[in-house]
């Protein structure tokens, strides 16, 4: 990346059309209805949670990439903040939360 | 040092003098913001998915009508809303004050709208004897992870309806750019954003199957 003049800094900004957008907002409400449909599909709540999750994954990228603006901004701010929280979560899901429910089974029952 | 190389240093990006990202610093204290706010959330999501997955009599009581319609209808309305504000951001950097004040009020209408219904619903649950400490199929942890969820977020909505009437009354009057509205845009689809993960998580993992 180089580095862009302070000129650049305010044009930047009108990126993304109406249709752009509408069409992101079309492909949301798809994904959302398609989880709605999955949802009477009996899956296993393992199978289940992990496809539902999948899916707002892929809706929360949408967003953060159309909506927020984060594929228009430099990969500087995408490196900033994405691997950072990335990291932070899975920390959460690998270290933390296990733990916390191994003690939860050696309760007495 | 000949000049052409001081300037090279002064335009380089870590040397302080210019913008390394190339926004301003409030769009990116918003973005710190965001990061760190998705990791409450994210905190909270886990461990419910923890609980949930942990045990086995979790109750399944939302049915298609009302609970599943409604917040499927809520999803809609969130989605909606973060068009409509991604729309106003982009006439606001057209510099149409009159349509940006319009997206944003439509934007307003989307959130309260959310607020008003998932009240309902909050309602209704009480009245089925559901509250964050107890419910009648004896698993407290629904109503807590339930409640706790929901009202952190309905709690950032409100207060993302606040945030934009200030901004669509300061920028109607002149007093906010362009950047204003892009940074309190920010706020509301992550508002959205959160809202992806619970709408499937919370609702969708205890519907009714029947």
């Amino acid at each position: 990346m180089s580095a862009h003049g302070h000129a650049e800094l305010t044009h930047e900004h009108s990126v993304g059309t109406t249709r752009l957008f509408s069409i992101v907002w079309v492909w949301l409400l798809l994904l959302t209805a398609l989880e709605v449909f999955l949802a009477y599909e009996r899956l296993e709540v393992h199978l289940m949670i992990t496809i539902l999750v999948g899916l707002s994954l892929i809706k929360a990228a949408l967003i953060m990439s159309y909506f927020m603006h984060l594929r228009f901004e430099r990969l500087g701010l995408f490196l900033l903040l994405v691997p950072a929280m990335v990291f932070c979560i899975c920390m959460m899901l690998i270290m933390f939360f296990p733990d916390s429910i191994r003690l939860m089974d050696l309760r007495p029952h | 040092m000949s000049e052409t190389e001081f300037e090279g240093i002064v335009e380089s990006p870590w040397s302080g003098g210019a913008s390394p990202f190339a926004i301003n610093s409030k769009k990116l204290g918003m973005w710190l913001f965001i990061i760190s706010d998705s990791l409450t959330f994210s905190a909270l999501l886990i461990s419910y998915a923890y609980v949930r997955l942990e045990t086995p009599n979790w109750p399944r009581p939302f049915e298609i009508w009302p609970a599943i319609a409604k917040s499927s209808f809520m999803t809609f309305v969130l989605l909606s809303s973060s068009l409509t504000m991604v729309l106003g951001v982009n006439s606001a950097f057209k510099g149409d004050r009159k349509k940006t004040v319009r997206y944003l009020i439509a934007t307003i209408i989307c959130g309260i709208a959310f607020v008003l219904i998932h009240a309902t619903e909050w309602v209704t649950l009480f009245g089925e004897g559901v509250t964050p400490w107890g419910n009648p199929w004896g698993v407290p942890l629904f109503g807590g992870t339930f409640f706790g969820l929901t009202g952190l977020h309905m709690i950032h909505v409100t207060i993302g309806v606040v945030y934009l009437a200030i901004i669509a009354w300061g920028f109607g009057k002149g007093k906010y750019t362009a950047e204003h509205v892009e940074v309190s845009g920010l706020y509301w689809h992550f508002v959205d954003l959160v809202w992806m993960f619970i709408f499937p998580m919370v609702y969708l993992l205890s519907v009714n199957p029947k």
